[in-house]
């Protein structure tokens, strides 16, 4: 149980400088998900917490200690690696005790802890083999495991679940979730995959080309996104951007092209937008609804429990995400239409959110 | 490349036992040769059936050269150089690997660089050093006035001396130091993974820690292969040991087979000098056969 400060932090390799002075505040026993494409920074981030990268600037304080100059060791951290890290010559006994074994446990209750971990795991059977004789999950769990029985203050989670086949992440996210509930042990996972940030999160941090572009719930990240880099890479399939200018009586878009009547433009007559909405927001109407934008379908891709339409705005790429049992053909025309509450105006020159509707949304209950 | 016709097979066999031939036929003669008694030994040609004088020539080899204590100094010699370079160049490589210190590389290719000064080059220098180990610091101590000083104060005369002539130390220690050993390591070390590393700075094991928690142990086939490797060229260590052991008591096996090989105008007793070497090459020649699973393993790329 441990809450985490980061202030100004800061990292540089050689001329390169990767982390761009972040901030952040995790609490104690809180599951936190640092969510990003690969090198926006987020990996760095966790091992500068870890304690396995210098921080070139600013300071980390893990329970109000600043660590910056601590050794791994001392900064109460354990971490689960993406490819488990586990040591080929040692059982799985041996693995996962050799951080007790380390610190000169005595042997008698160092198997008697083992045995605690396998048993919360489900490792027993295994405790004698070496890693190589393990599947993929069996490995991953004996990596937490190597990590839990430390009883850290906290959990360090390197995009732990990336080499596991799909079945078996899904599996292996609500075993790392059940082992928070029960641990309570503040959390912080890196991934690159918004399924599991999406799903694993008390909170989510969205990093960016070594900033942080949004802290926040995973369903405040989704609904209010603070910027289009965010509004693009949280939710699948992306967002749709289109960019337009404000008028008196909605928005002209694409160039002039296509006109969006709206009664409650928030912004001055004039300003540049990136317009924003979600496919899933997107109804399929008839060509002709007055008020609907006019498109050509492209292709259809069938999910099973839905289908995403790929359709042609005047060469805009635009996509429509409907659980409706509706199967176009490609080529033909159809209409789209959409609630000016599911859309997001980003700026196009800096990509951060304008407020529009701000006063008529309620803020989303935490 | 694998292809399956039976010309290509038989074409390829014979290659193979050409080259077997190649290898083995001295080995053959020698065991040959080592099995005839005086008179036919000297037969031109030589007879290349076995003759029947084998156990007796052997008998006669090892008490007239002394085979026995021979043997444990090259065996312990050896072994010690086996040792000595698998502990030095792990360490060395451990250093230059996991270490970020100001003027690594400059190092690592320093020790490369004596690949090009083996003991052959070096053996005067060295012979010198080793007759006294203390002899470049005399000189160090000489230059800069030190030994002048101490003499002045307190009226000793400083010489220091520590000859390690016809000592084991003496045989073992300049062959001890190995830029193959170390490069060996070093390509080792970088294969394994550095998430390894880190879960052992994770798991707060220090440098040292994980250096024998960790990398000994996953080694192990390297070490096996280095200590082979080096146990048989130190077996075969002529002209060093030759030099420093003045002393028969220090004397190693390869070397003392000289004693067996007739002089001119001597009894030319070859079928004794045949069976002493057959004595002197056997242990290494186990040595090979228990340690080939792991040699190469050892030598190949890393085990998954």
């Amino acid at each position: 149980m441990a809450s985490i400060t980061i202030r100004g932090v800061k990292k540089n390799y050689a001329k390169t400088q990767v982390v761009h002075g972040v901030d952040l505040d995790f609490a104690s026993g809180e599951f936190v998900v640092i969510l990003g494409p690969s090198g926006c920074g987020k990996s760095t981030l966790l091992r500068m917490i870890a304690g396995l990268e210098d921080i070139s600037g600013g300071t980390i304080a893990i329970d109000g200690t600043v660590v910056n100059r601590l050794e791994p060791r001392e900064r109460g951290c354990a971490m689960v690696f993406q490819n488990y890290a586990l040591y080929p010559h040692m059982s799985v006994a041996q693995n996962i005790g050799y951080s007790l074994k380390v610190a000169g446990v005595p042997s008698a209750e160092r198997t008697q802890r083992i045995q605690a971990v396998a048993r919360t795991l489900e490792l027993e059977h295994l405790l004698d083999r070496k890693p190589m004789a393990l599947s993929g999950g069996q490995r991953q769990r004996v990596a937490m495991g190597r990590a839990m029985i430390r009883e850290p203050k906290v959990f360090l989670f390197d995009e732990p679940l990336s080499n596991l086949d799909a079945k078996l992440r899904v599996q292996m996210r609500s075993e790392i979730r059940k082992l928070h509930r029960r641990l309570n042990a503040t959390s912080v996972f890196v991934t690159h995959d918004q399924v599991e940030a999406m799903t694993l999160a008390d909170r989510l941090v969205v990093m960016n080309g070594g900033r942080v572009e949004q802290v926040g719930t995973p369903a405040e990240v989704y609904s209010r996104p603070a910027s289009r880099f965010v509004a693009t890479f949280v939710g699948a399939p992306a967002m749709n951007i289109l960019e337009g200018t404000v008028e008196l009586d909605g928005l002209s878009l694409l160039g002039g092209s296509r006109h969006l009547t709206m009664t409650r433009a928030g912004l001055p007559v004039g300003t540049k937008v990136a317009m924003g909405i979600r496919p899933e927001a997107v109804r399929l109407v008839a060509p002709n609804t007055a008020g609907a934008l006019k498109a050509t379908v492209d292709l259809v891709e069938e999910l099973g429990a839905g289908r995403v339409i790929y359709v042609d705005l005047d060469g805009a790429p635009f996509s429509v995400m409907t659980s409706e049992a509706i199967h176009p053909e490609p080529g033909s025309p159809v209409g789209l239409k959409f609630s000016p509450e599911d859309m997001h105006f980003f700026s196009p020159e800096t990509g951060s959110r304008l407020d529009v509707f701000k006063a008529s949304v309620p803020e989303p209950a935490l | 490349m694998v292809e399956r016709t039976p010309f290509l097979n038989l074409f390829t066999h014979l290659i193979l036992f050409v080259g077997f031939v190649f290898c083995v036929a001295p080995f053959v003669v020698v065991a040959i040769a080592a099995s005839h008694n005086l008179r036919d030994v000297n037969d031109v040609p030589m007879s290349l059936l076995p003759g029947s004088d084998f156990w007796v020539n052997i008998k006669t080899a090892w008490v007239t050269a002394g085979l026995g204590p021979k043997l444990l100094n090259s065996f312990i010699v050896a072994g010690g150089v086996a040792a000595g370079k698998v502990i030095i160049s792990a360490l060395t490589a451990f250093s230059i690997v996991y270490f970020r210190f100001p003027g690594r590389m400059f190092i690592f290719w320093l020790i490369f660089v004596t690949l090009m000064l083996p003991l052959e080059v070096r053996i005067v220098p060295t012979y010198a050093v080793v007759a006294n180990v203390l002899s470049p610091y005399q000189a160090i101590f000489d230059v800069i006035g030190l030994s002048w000083l101490i003499e002045k104060v307190s009226g000793v005369q400083v010489s220091l001396s520590l000859g390690l002539l016809n000592s084991y130390p003496g045989l073992i220690l300049p062959l001890v130091a190995t830029a193959t050993g170390t490069f060996l390591y070093r390509q080792f070390f970088l294969t394994v993974p550095d998430e390894l590393t880190e879960a052992a700075r994770m798991d707060g094991a220090g440098p040292l820690r994980f250096f024998i928690d960790v990398l000994l142990p996953l080694s192990r086939n390297n070490m096996a292969a280095l200590g082979t490797i080096m146990f048989l060229w130190a077996w075969n260590q002529y002209l060093w040991p030759l030099l420093i052991t003045t002393d028969q008591s220090h004397a190693m096996a390869v070397t003392e087979l000289k004693q067996l090989i007739p002089n001119v105008g001597g009894t030319p007793e070859w079928h004794i000098a045949m069976a002493g070497t057959l004595i002197v090459m056997l242990p290494p020649l186990l040595v090979v056969v228990l340690m080939q699973r792991w040699i190469v393993r050892g030598l190949i790329a890393t085990e998954k």
